[in-house]
């Protein structure tokens, strides 16, 4: 039979960003998958340098729509670390709050577009549904339904009063009932394992080689969480478990993701029934001195790393932002090879891809192509260092 | 164990549910207490630090005196009057965020967000939001038009 090449995306109805999947097919099922990234390469990095400190919080919330308070929360960190500002443990509080409700709200829509792709819209139109319970509730909180904007350095900028404390907590009974459901549901629901269990397998070992980070890789059977291995804000303090699955594929990270969300309801009132007194930001300095600091979060779709160089000016000299879905993407060539053409899409949103948190840089030498060694490239970065005045030549 | 067509049973129970959506725009929608939509803009509380202007992420925000020309005056007694400076607001809702920085960088309060989430026009001139600075008696005068309007 001739191998065709279908082109899925960068415009595809099945896509909700733009990215190009090239997939290779002999008849029904995908030999071969190659991915194209950089559709939507919005400079913001760059952007950055361009704003103070305070300006580029807003810019760097903007990175993702869902996710927003990851990022947020990652550069600011990193600022506060440059600025070796040490923030109220009520503020750490409030940032591990709204953390969590996104998580739950990144999940709620994850299961509405998965069960989309599956062809079941009545889940769809069910976990979107009780997504406003989050929405209401993040509103809230922040005054805002998508980008929040609680995180300040130094704090955050608003305080959880009393009445807003009763409400999430009402709202959060309603969600546990609701995820319940959807557990009852996908154990149950024979159509739903029919479309999900064996498809896109990622076994273990390929997805610790392929370096996969979040609920893919804990899908997989591994048990990675920055929030348990690095403990940041006040996680260190809460009892939680990490969930992970063996089925090693989409059923496993449908098992993940919504077992994660009774995890995140299981934080939140732990936080919110000894949330500590006290203030809830302390005084940003006039200057952020020179430094630099690297942060690692874990945002909804798995670990997300900022990095942060201040050279003691208004704006940051350099930011740098590694979403969690450029490490997940490296797994999903895999996964399509050997399945069927119809599961593409599945498979494609399974790892909750977010393009344009993914697209940082494109490098493209126009008209030139070469080949080098990594030898090559070793001698070409200690003489491109050796220029600045840095030696790396005794570095083995 | 799988239960096939279990589903089907919520089918029932739609039919006697109440819709889930509401009916915007025929039905007013309604946004929390705490949510950042407009805007607004008290001149009289205004001092002309500029500070919402450096702290605006999305360049949206002017702060323009009206009355630059002013000069302090002396007064009879030999002391002299400063100028009383008058401030004019400009935001730009086409750039606008609301992210609300500039009322949390205002230490003048002369800054707040409004819940008017309304904002949507077909006039491009009209987006762009601006409070000048009214003497008390204008101000007045303005609020007894209305009223008889």
């Amino acid at each position: 039979m001739p191998k065709i090449t279908v082109p899925l995306g960068p415009q595809h109805p099945a896509l909700k960003e733009p990215g190009n999947f090239m997939l290779l097919l002999e008849g029904e099922e995908i030999v071969d998958a190659t991915l194209r990234l950089g559709y939507n390469h919005r400079g913001i990095e760059k952007a950055a340098e361009a704003r103070n400190f305070v300006q580029a919080t807003y810019l760097i919330e903007r990175v993702c729509g869902i996710c927003s308070h990851s990022h947020a929360t990652c550069y600011v960190t990193n600022v506060e670390n440059i600025a070796g500002l040490e923030i109220p443990q009520r503020a750490k509080a409030i940032r591990v709050v709204i953390g969590e409700l996104e998580r739950i709200h990144s999940h709620l829509l994850w299961l509405g577009v998965a069960a989309h792709e599956i062809g079941f819209d009545t889940l769809f139109m069910y976990s979107w549904r009780d997504r406003e319970y989050v929405m209401d509730a993040l509103e809230a909180l922040s005054g805002n339904r998508v980008h929040y904007s609680m995180n300040t350095i130094g704090g955050v900028r608003r305080d959880i009063s009393k009445e807003a404390h009763e409400d999430i907590l009402k709202k959060l009974d309603i969600l546990e009932e609701r995820t319940n459901y959807y557990i009852h549901l996908a154990t149950q629901e024979p159509t739903l394992h029919a479309r999900t269990k064996g498809v896109g397998a990622l076994p273990k070992e390929e997805a610790i080689r392929r370096d996969a980070c979040g609920p893919l890789l804990r899908a997989s059977g591994v048990a990675r969480d920055v929030r348990k291995d690095d403990p940041y804000l006040i996680y260190d303090q809460l009892d939680f478990k990490v969930i992970t699955s063996d089925a090693c594929d989409v059923f496993g990270r449908l098992y993940v993701r919504v077992f994660e969300i009774l995890e995140s309801i299981k934080i939140l009132r732990q936080v919110l029934s000894n949330l500590p007194e006290g203030p809830f930001a302390v005084k940003t300095p006039f200057k952020i001195p020179a430094g630099e600091s690297v942060t690692r979060y874990e945002a909804p779709r798995g670990e997300d790393i900022h990095y942060v160089k201040a050279d003691g000016g208004p704006n940051p000299a350099r930011v740098k932002v590694r979403a969690p879905t450029l490490a997940n993407f490296e797994s999903v060539s895999y996964m399509l090879t050997g399945d069927q053409l119809a599961d593409a899409p599945l498979i494609i949103a399974a790892i909750d891809p977010c393009f344009s948190c993914t697209d940082r840089a494109t490098i493209v030498a126009s008209g030139k192509q070469s080949v080098q060694s990594l030898k090559d490239l070793r001698t070409y970065g200690i003489e491109f260092y050796k220029k600045k005045g840095i030696d790396f030549t005794k570095v083995k | 164990m799988a239960k096939p067509l279990s589903v089907f049973g919520e089918l029932v129970r739609n039919f006697f549910k109440k819709a889930s959506t509401q009916g915007y725009p025929f039905k007013k929608a309604s946004v929390d207490s705490n949510f950042r939509a407009q805007i607004k803009y008290d001149p009289a509380l205004c001092v002309g630090c500029q500070l919402c202007v450096k702290n605006c992420p999305a360049d949206a925000i002017k702060i323009i005196q009206i009355n630059p020309e002013d000069k302090p005056q002396v007064g009879a007694d030999g002391k002299v009057i400063p100028v009383h400076r008058k401030f004019e607001c400009k935001i730009d809702l086409t750039r606008c965020i609301f992210c609300a920085q500039c009322v949390d960088s205002c230490f003048k309060k002369a800054l707040s967000s409004s819940q008017d989430f309304e904002l949507a026009s077909t006039d491009r001139s009209s987006l762009v939001y601006i409070k000048k600075y009214q003497d008390a008696s204008q101000d007045k005068a303005d609020s007894e038009e209305k009223e008889q309007k």
